[in-house]
């Protein structure tokens, strides 16, 4: 079968075109330097467009709130594992970001006095988000898409990259990627390369993630014998619609929702009696699944009640537009007249690739910068989300931290040199495809992936123990053994989506070892990493970061103190 | 419960003309389109192509041709959709990469030319522009455009002339021009006023009708057509 290769240079590359891809890209524009983004589907599509709620900044527009407090909650919401120079930076840049973004002009929801408008989220001691209606992420997106338009960033639409080009000298000088709309290999030739490659949520069974969050980039990474930071904590968002784990925003219940349980109880009164249902997301999602463990959920089932209904007709069509039409047509209810039936769903990534204050990565997960190679947004680690994120968050640490990166990127590419693409890694971006297009296995790709959520969802998910973690750690590298029969059936060059999910396949396989074991390493209970065998808290011993490899075999674990600058661990209460 | 669907496919690598086919497969109650395509890929016919993302209405990568009418998959519930066999085509009016995958750049190079920015020659404040509710309430809607095409691929003036701008780029021109606080409305509106641009709306209401975010595209194209005739700027 022939292959054709393409070859294309650039002084910059971003991977990924979501709120971090596209903002460092524009630094990247309005820097003067010439740049292409390589995306799995057009931009607009990416992830950061279903973020709803809003994007915490600390500009006190309903309160007396301060980059103190901002930082404070950070810090405390993170469970003491947040490095306090990075939170501290983060949150003096978000106020910058968010006027940054409204003067290119995001729809955020207004004050009647037409300055922006604040609401309240799940473990922020001040109403905190900005907001615009609940499709927040929506707005902000395709403004960055819009700008990135104006400064002719060059865009390629449905590539998938197959290899990050890490030279034997210990320097990043591209990427090399496969068409999806018309096969081939692409060789991306650049100075520098930034990951914002997004999140992992479709490693597991109910996720509230797109079916792109595969955690590509988590996988390229580690296969170059790179580190991954922190991976084993997973956020589970409290609120997914029932069964299909489709994302209904915290924001419901900053204005005001309740949660219920089978008895008509506010359960949460049990678990945090002062901040309710906008305590933290880990401790809201244990909250529930707890009721549902103990026969609690709705008749007794695996689910529980988001009540909006006494928010009225009138706040919930004009703050929550989104969530009704969701709950309307996946559920068949109206939040309006009726409670939502929703249960935790995957949803975030605290860990991921080790990287500076200014995005650079780590390629010792410590100290050793490479050359030319940056990540930004869910799939690096700053840290500024330690083991539990903030909700709002998330959409400011993309955008912060993707303008920083970029910025930071254009000095670099205004010094740097460009070095060649190894043929090596040309030939075995290849052979990846080969494998695939040329192999004949008997194990359809979703047949895999079918087998990874279970283990996921049950023996990695909210609640975990020694044995679970274990066995899940045996079961997914026999997995891995596994995606060497696979069977893609379609063996053509256009818009292959069967050969696409092998890949993506294989890529969950990878970092999900990383997450389970991970998991089983850390003897301990700290944000949304809860171990029932452990369920304390232990600083003598885990306040660190986790940092992890793969081996043959298997994974191997080293570690990084926290950087602690203003706060002291304490005793988390809400 | 059984379903069948007759699904569009055509690989330009193999297949020399387009064709249908069958599929009949055992639903669940709540499936949409998505769900039933997804099945058919993962356990029937791994060959199937299509295009989905978030599965959850807001990204609009699932904008195809269901019955006849333009609609994202993941938003179609199939029990809408009577008893009969189910239809499944390309968003229509666009080139066809494989099945019900279309090549959406003339799609984007349209948007492209609208000047779809935010532009603004004043002096920025250090903090926001202030916008009140109600300035912001007139360009609510319109940017709450997911750029699916559905629209713009549904309307029979774009059928017959893929120059025409269409209903999606025109919508991205009100969402700036009505924006309170954009200063770009009159070079935009120059561009928009032409024979390929609003002009060639003639108020079919298709775009309104296949809008997945309901978004009364029309009335929006002719307040740009009032603003346009009155010359305001």
């Amino acid at each position: 079968m022939q292959i054709e290769k393409y070859y294309h240079k650039s002084d910059a590359l971003v991977v990924g075109t979501g709120l971090a891809g596209l903002r460092a890209a524009l630094a990247l524009a309005d820097a003067g330097i010439d740049t292409i983004t390589i995306s799995k589907v057009y931009p607009t599509r990416s992830h950061s467009v279903a973020a709803q709620g809003g994007i915490a900044a600390a500009i006190a527009h309903a309160s007396d709130d301060s980059t103190e407090l901002h930082m404070w909650d950070t810090v405390k919401g993170s469970d003491f594992l947040g490095d306090q120079d990075a939170i501290e930076m983060f949150v003096n840049e978000a106020i910058k970001t968010v006027y940054e973004m409204e003067h290119m002009g995001v729809v955020f929801s207004r004050m009647p006095d037409g300055r922006i408008a604040q609401r309240r989220f799940g473990g922020h001691s001040r109403p905190r988000a900005v907001y615009a209606a609940d499709y927040t992420g929506h707005v902000l997106l395709h403004t960055l898409f819009e700008q990135c338009i104006k400064k002719k960033v060059r865009f390629f639409n449905e590539f998938f990259v197959l290899k990050l080009v890490l030279r034997d000298d210990g320097v990043v000088s591209g990427v090399i990627a496969w068409d999806i709309r018309n096969g081939g290999l692409h060789i991306f030739n650049a100075k520098a390369t930034l990951f914002a490659t997004g999140g992992f949520g479709r490693a597991f069974k109910i996720t509230s993630n797109s079916f792109t969050n595969t955690g590509d980039g988590l996988a390229l990474v580690l296969r170059e014998g790179l580190p991954i930071e922190d991976l084993e904590f997973v956020q589970f968002h409290p609120t997914g619609l029932y069964r299909l784990g489709i994302l209904v925003t915290e924001g419901a219940r900053g204005e005001g929702g309740y949660l219920l349980n089978g008895k008509g109880e506010r359960f949460m009164e049990r678990y945090a009696p002062e901040r309710m249902e906008l305590a933290p997301r880990d401790v809201v999602a244990r909250a529930e699944q707890t009721e549902i463990n103990e026969g609690r959920g709705i008749d007794g089932k695996d689910y529980v009640y988001l009540d909006l209904r006494h928010l009225g007709a009138e706040k919930i069509k004009e703050r929550l537009p989104q969530i009704r039409e969701l709950a309307m047509n996946f559920l068949g209810v109206d939040p309006i007249e009726e409670p939502i039936p929703i249960q935790p769903t995957a949803h975030y990534q605290m860990g991921g690739i080790p990287t500076t204050k200014r995005g650079e990565v780590l390629g010792d997960g410590k100290t050793e910068i490479i050359p030319g190679f940056y990540a930004a947004g869910e799939a690096a680690c700053v840290s500024i989300h330690g083991a539990n994120r903030l909700g709002t968050n998330s959409q400011q640490e993309a955008i912060t931290m993707g303008r920083i990166s970029g910025q930071a990127m254009a000095e670099f590419v205004k010094k740097a040199a460009l070095f060649p693409i190894p043929k090596e890694a040309v030939e075995e971006a290849e052979a990846h495809v080969r494998k695939y297009l040329e192999g004949k296995g008997s194990v359809r790709p979703f047949e895999l992936r079918e087998k990874l959520h279970e283990i996921m969802t049950g023996k990695v998910g909210i609640f975990r123990n020694e044995k679970d973690l274990s066995q899940a750690v045996k079961e997914i590298r026999e997995l891995e053994e596994e995606i060497h029969h696979i069977h893609v059936e379609d063996k053509g060059m256009k818009f292959n989506l069967d050969l696409q999910e092998a890949l993506e396949t294989e890529n969950l396989l990878v970092f999900s070892e990383v997450i389970a074991a991970g998991a089983l390493n850390r003897r301990e209970s700290r944000g949304a990493h809860y171990r029932v065998d452990y369920p304390k808290r232990d600083d003598e011993n885990w306040l660190k970061h986790t940092l992890a490899w793969k081996t043959p075999e298997g994974v191997r674990f080293d570690y990084k103190p926290v950087v602690i600058t203003k706060y002291q661990p304490q005793e988390r209460k809400y | 419960m059984k379903r069948k669907f007759k699904i569009f496919r055509y690989d330009p690598e193999k297949d020399r003309k387009p064709y249908y086919k069958e599929y009949e497969i055992e639903i669940e109650d709540g499936w949409t389109v998505l769900d039933a395509l997804n099945y058919i890929h993962w356990y029937v016919d791994g060959t199937l192509a299509y295009r989905r993302a978030c599965r959850s209405e807001i990204c609009g990568s699932c904008a195809m041709r269901i019955n006849g009418k333009n609609r994202l998959a993941c938003k179609t519930q199939i029990k809408t959709l009577g008893k009969g066999t189910i239809k499944i085509e390309p968003l229509p009016g666009l080139p066809i990469i494989k099945d019900m995958v279309v090549d959406m750049d003339p799609f984007f190079r349209n948007l492209e030319k609208v000047k779809p920015y935010f532009i603004k020659y004043s002096p920025l404040p250090e903090e926001e522009q202030l916008q009140t509710p109600e300035e912001r309430d007139l360009i609510n809607e319109a940017a709450m455009c997911i750029l699916c095409g559905a629209c713009t691929t549904s309307c029979p003036s774009f059928w017959a002339n893929p120059d025409y701008l269409g209903p999606a780029a025109l919508l991205k021109a009100y969402r700036f021009i009505f924006d309170s606080r954009d200063e770009g409305g009159k070079e935009r509106l120059e561009i928009i006023n032409d024979r390929n641009g609003l002009w060639r709306c003639h108020a079919i209401f298709n775009c309104t009708e296949a809008c997945p975010k309901d978004i009364n595209i029309t009335y929006y194209i002719k307040k740009l057509q009032n603003l346009a005739v009155n010359n305001q700027f």
